[in-house]
């Protein structure tokens, strides 16, 4: 019983780990900036298609694919808050959903003509394949991996976001931008960098989850509840909301899916229903 | 006037003669997105294979294939699109279908309007019997499990068995655990997993702690196989001294690539392999590859497509292109096929079913590609298990 309450807490962790992770890059864009991006998945597809091509065709290690998907997104990114997003920042939620969603539609298809129909293939390297093995139990290496890595994105973050200046400034400019410029705050170049971070992040998680939700053409809409649920249950205008959102829903799911499998499938759906009925603003909001 | 009269008739004669060269629309819904949205590709392909190897049987007799997208498992959508292509289009047959509740709620509109419905791929076993007018060419679950089961019982003591949580999965279960036990095998559990689930962990995990000899998945393949694989070998099923075994569909061939070598060894029973050397298949990879790339390969559901074309062909050869929907049942009934690439296949004239053998492979390389090898024939000229057993 104990070593199964061991299994079930790693794995939950560990499959929060992976929500969190992909969702990450939108708890800046959206949870941050309080911009209604939709489209998050399609920079997290972005991504893992950077990371397979990287590692199958490029042959690139794979650290410095990861390195190379992040890098690449938020430069890609940076293009198309200049050309599409900075000019919706202030438009109404309405615009956002439906200018992102049409960006969701638009990638799929190009997607699709450029990668094809099958997932792109990804194969993690011999050091994270396998099993780490602690008091008697075995521990998927990859996901300890996925676990600590996302730890320290996590502990970046929030240093960068509570106690930085960068992190003072974009806070300022959320709440309110024109007096954030009133007093000297270059905002544009401050969104700018903000949402390459985000997006950056976005494709980092996608390319980090790639091994177990498979990148294909038709992920921006599969995952974006997922996405939507870590980010809304944890609460707007926080970090450490959809981390412990993340953390929450993956823990909860796995222990259900374990001992009660029947009622596997929509537990995470009834948990995300009863928190925002209990807190309307996610668990951590400071803005509905 | 009368000059008139004699140019209209000829023209009338002549539209009318336009008419008789006759045109046979066949409503073909698929999944192009959604889950799975990727097989859907490999059905329309299979299909304008065989119409374009076969063009000039034909007669002159002209085949439209009116495409539709079911999105997935997706029951209204799939029923709306087949009304509206009887309704609006008037198809004289209707054909595909990746998942099975989509095959269901498609069922009364080809009763009703009396449209032959080829099924090419959705393999629950009922589906057949909830209308006189559906004919596959493609399998049932229990076709596989059921020889899959009995088997096991004769390598392994102890199954657990893992299924997506629909139609097919239950009969999948179902059968393997009827073969399993039959044979003296013992059941350590069962579980059933939502359709769309992203993290496997937790179901491996329940698994790996159960300790059987053998774990049997089925899962409705695709991008689903991979994770499951990969899962599997990440939470170190194997080296627990766990088997995986399942129907094809967890080692559907376009996957294997991506597999990667975790998938080695895996033991599957099926209908089909793009692998299998008998010559028929040979020729039919070939002419695939040929026409979609060299890379492509034909998988379970290209093959389903394909002897569904070859079925309604021969419907059109037969009757010249003018389809009676009772006189084209009949021939879909004794339709059938020694040389399709899986081999000899016929329909059963009662259940209207597909008759077919069940291979034995495993997951082996093949010049440097991983590939399902055909081991043994396990079960010859299957009818579904599941209507024999209700006799």
């Amino acid at each position: 019983m104990l070593s199964s309450v061991v299994s079930v807490a790693f794995h939950g962790v560990a499959y929060g780990m992976i929500l969190y992770v992909i969702s990450v890059g939108l708890s800046v864009t959206m949870g941050l900036m309080g911009f209604i991006n939709l489209a998050h998945g399609v920079f997290a597809m972005a991504g893992g298609y950077i990371l397979s091509t990287a590692m199958a065709r490029m042959g690139l290690p794979f650290p410095v694919a990861l390195l190379v998907a992040f890098v690449a997104v938020s430069a890609a990114s940076i293009v198309l808050e200049r050309l599409l997003y900075s000019r919706l920042y202030t438009a109404g939620e309405l615009s956002q959903v439906l200018f992102s969603i049409g960006l969701i539609l638009i990638s799929m298809a190009v997607a699709r003509v450029v990668y094809g129909n099958l997932a792109a293939p990804v194969f993690l390297p011999d050091y994270l394949r396998g099993q780490v093995h602690v008091l008697g139990r075995d521990f998927p290496t990859y996901r300890v991996f996925l676990i600590v890595f996302s730890a320290l994105i996590i502990i970046g973050l929030w240093f960068g976001v509570e106690r930085t200046r960068w992190g003072a400034m974009v806070r300022a400019a959320v709440d309110n931008r024109g007096m954030a410029q009133s007093v000297g705050i270059n905002t544009r170049l401050l969104f700018m960098t903000t949402f390459a971070l985000g997006s950056g992040l976005a494709g980092l998680g996608g390319a980090l989850g790639a091994d177990i939700l498979p990148v294909q053409w038709s992920y921006p809409f599969e995952h974006l509840v997922y996405f939507l649920i870590v980010v809304a249950v944890g609460g707007l205008g926080s970090l450490r909301g959809p981390f412990l959102a993340a953390l929450l829903i993956g823990v909860a799911d796995t222990a259900c899916k374990y001992w009660i499998p029947e009622f596997g499938a929509f537990l995470i759906y009834a948990a995300t229903i009863g928190i925002l009925l209990w807190r309307p603003m996610g668990l951590f909001g400071v803005r509905a | 006037m009368r000059m008139q009269k004699i140019a209209l008739a000829a023209a009338l004669a002549l539209s009318a003669t336009a008419a008789t060269a006759q045109t046979v629309k066949i409503g073909f819904i698929t999944s192009y997105s959604g889950l799975n949205g990727n097989l859907g590709p490999y059905m329309e392909r299979a299909v304008r294979l065989y119409l374009k190897q076969h063009e000039n049987e034909l007669g002159g007799v002209k085949v439209e294939l009116l495409t539709r997208d079911d999105t997935g498992p997706n029951p209204d959508k799939a029923r709306q699109l087949a009304q509206e292509l009887v309704v609006r289009d008037k198809v004289n047959l209707l054909a595909g279908v990746i998942f099975t509740p989509n095959a269901m709620a498609m069922a009364p509109v080809a009763s009703e309007a009396k449209v032959p419905f080829v099924i090419m791929n959705a393999g629950t076993s009922v589906i057949t019997a909830r209308s006189p007018y559906i004919v596959r060419t493609s399998f049932t679950l229990w076709q596989s499990s059921y020889p899959l089961g009995q088997w096991a019982s004769k390598k392994f003591k102890t199954a657990y068995s893992l299924v997506s949580d629909f139609g097919p999965g239950h009969d999948s279960e179902e059968a393997f655990e009827k073969g399993f036990t039959e044979g003296g095998g013992k059941m350590l559990g069962k579980v059933r997993v939502p359709l769309q689930n992203p993290d496997w962990a937790a179901y491996m995990q329940r698994v790996k702690d159960a300790k059987p000899d053998v774990l049997k998945v089925f899962i409705p393949a695709g991008k689903t196989a991979t994770a499951v694989m990969k899962n599997f070998s990440e939470l170190g099923l194997d080296k627990a001294g766990i088997k995986l075994i399942g129907p094809g569909d967890i080692t559907t061939d376009e996957e294997l690539p991506n597999m990667g070598d975790v998938a080695l060894g895996v033991l599957t029973v099926h209908h089909y392999s793009a692998g299998a050397t008998r010559p028929e298949n040979k020729a039919f990879v070939e002419a695939w590859k040929k026409e979609y790339g060299a890379n492509e390969t034909p998988n379970f559901v290209a093959v389903g497509a394909y002897d569904g074309a070859a079925i309604i062909v021969e419907a059109i050869k037969q009757q010249k292109g003018k389809l009676d929907p009772d006189k084209t049942m009949e021939i879909f009934k004794h339709w059938k096929n020694p040389n399709s690439p899986r081999g000899p296949i016929a329909i059963d004239p009662e259940t209207r079913d597909i008759v077919q053998n069940e291979y034995l492979r495993e997951v082996k390389k093949v010049g440097g590609q991983l590939a399902n090898v055909e081991l043994e024939t396990v079960a010859t000229a299957v009818k579904d298990p599941w209507k024999q057993f209700k006799k």
